[in-house]
């Protein structure tokens, strides 16, 4: 482990059941990394993402944030969790909070911040994704990718040291994709540490600074994009992508 | 009817003693519950396990024995003095029974209310470094409220219409001047039924409307 390494996964391994979902996964993120999670549905690359936010329980192994591992529970738990910040496949913003709302509460009940610091906080951020001009309104009321790009707000205003997507554009409309993928390459040339699951290999070539490919819960191969996709050494990894580029 | 119109002054009163008893007890109810909620589904198992023995056993109990329990038992025989006034007394040892009653159908209630919203909000609520509280007050909660808020202004009439039961720890509220009356009056035995029963549907007609008026208007859209 380098002094850089901000998230790293050591012997991590997690079963459903007799379903082993995660079998003895290693993966240091660097700081200011951004780490794109790719491979078949049931590889375990949300079970993966969701436990870096301990949201998911492991077996064994450990999880370690900036140097600190995860704890089972309690206020030191809460605390790592607010220093990364996470994006689901469904927004999940809440639904009885405006827009504005939103990206204020983190901010207000977590980090302590004055209501005032907080709303120029979240306009500002709001502005940034696109979404200034819907602040009062409600979640139900905007598109997916609309929803989408506050969920990436609420985050940022946490001051998050690294953020996870977990398949953040899979639940939307194809024609609102872009408009989300857009403000997370941005997002990743301004620094952002990132660990991103998804089925955009676009996104993938372009923002990635490393690609990992998981398949049975296992990491079976990861690299640049560039050589991922151009030369995947695994047979796993090959028919997989043959699979997804060939149409 | 000459009875009714005679005695108008001591029916309000008693009347109103309804009100405060069901306004009292609610509010307890409200809180107690919302508590109970809470405790059931607390991280620890002790607590949980505790919720839910007393909501299986003061929702599965005749409120008649709670109230009875509560008046001759905690009031008579442990000797609880909520007050040096009688009267008094027996009042907050009624809203105490009701409070206990009623609370375990307002957790039932919630808990309902709670499963309707989606695992994601909660989930979120967490990454974002809230706690198990803060989660359960600022963001489940909430939600779980306004998908409830039919079936608790149902919870309401029902109260409104138990503290009837109040008599047996001896609250002066309506039904007791009602049996007063009918023992003065016996001639006007019908009239006096009517004239008490208006009475409660006219206390109960616009809380069901209120509440579903308000469970439209608060409903969280998805």
């Amino acid at each position: 482990m380098t002094q850089a390494d901000l998230i790293v996964l050591d012997q991590v391994n997690k079963r459903f059941g007799d379903h082993h979902v995660l079998r003895d996964v290693n993966l240091s993120v660097r700081q200011g990394e951004v780490v794109v999670v790719i491979g078949p549905s049931g590889a375990g690359k949300s079970t993966l993402c969701r436990a870096i936010n301990r949201l998911e329980t492991i077996d064994s192994g450990t999880i370690s944030l900036d140097g600190t591992p995860l704890p089972a529970e309690g206020k030191e738990l809460a605390r790592l969790r607010a220093e990364v910040g996470m994006v689901f496949q469904s927004f999940n913003l809440f639904a009885h909070k405006t827009v504005l709302d939103n990206v204020v509460l983190g901010q207000v009940h977590v980090l302590k911040r004055s209501k005032d610091a907080a709303v120029r906080k979240a306009r500002e951020l709001l502005d940034r994704v696109g979404i200034g001009g819907q602040a009062g309104k409600f979640p139900a009321q905007l598109s997916g990718g609309q929803q989408q790009r506050v969920a990436i707000a609420r985050a940022l205003a946490m001051d998050p040291k690294a953020i996870l997507f977990d398949e953040p554009t899979s639940a939307l409309d194809p024609e609102m994709v872009n408009e989300v993928l857009e403000v997370m390459t941005a997002l990743a040339r301004e620094g952002m540490t990132m660990v991103v699951v998804t089925h955009e290999m676009g996104f993938a070539r372009r923002a990635a600074d490393r690609v990992v490919f998981m398949a049975d819960g296992e990491i079976v191969e990861q690299n640049v994009p560039d050589a991922f996709f151009g030369a995947p050494s695994s047979d796993r990894a090959q028919s997989f992508l043959a699979k997804i580029l060939t149409h | 009817m000459e009875a009714l119109l005679t005695e108008g002054g001591t029916i309000l009163a008693a009347f109103w003693m309804t009100v405060r008893l069901t306004a009292v007890s609610a509010l307890g109810s409200l809180v107690l519950g919302t508590l109970l909620t809470a405790m059931r589904v607390a991280p620890l198992a002790s607590l949980r396990a505790t919720a839910t023995a007393y909501v299986t056993v003061a929702r599965n109990t005749p409120l008649t024995l709670v109230l009875l329990f509560t008046g001759l038992g905690i009031g008579a025989n442990l000797g609880l003095e909520l007050s040096d006034d009688i009267a008094t007394n027996n009042f907050w040892l009624a809203v105490i029974g009701l409070t206990a009653y009623t609370s375990a159908f307002v957790c039932e209630a919630l808990r309902s209310g709670l499963n309707t919203v989606p695992v994601g909000q909660a989930e979120a609520a967490r990454s974002l470094g809230l706690g198990f509280v803060k989660t359960l007050a600022l963001i489940t909660l909430p939600q779980a409220f306004r998908a409830v808020v039919a079936p608790l202004g149902s919870l309401l009439i029902a109260l409104t219409k138990n503290t009837t039961i109040a008599l047996v720890v001896g609250v002066a509220e309506a039904s007791v001047r009602m049996r007063e009356m009918i023992e003065t009056y016996g001639d006007q035995v019908i009239e006096i039924f009517l004239g008490f029963a208006a009475g409660f549907v006219l206390l109960c007609l616009p809380m069901g409307l209120l509440f579903g008026w308000l469970s439209k208007r608060m409903a969280v859209a998805r």
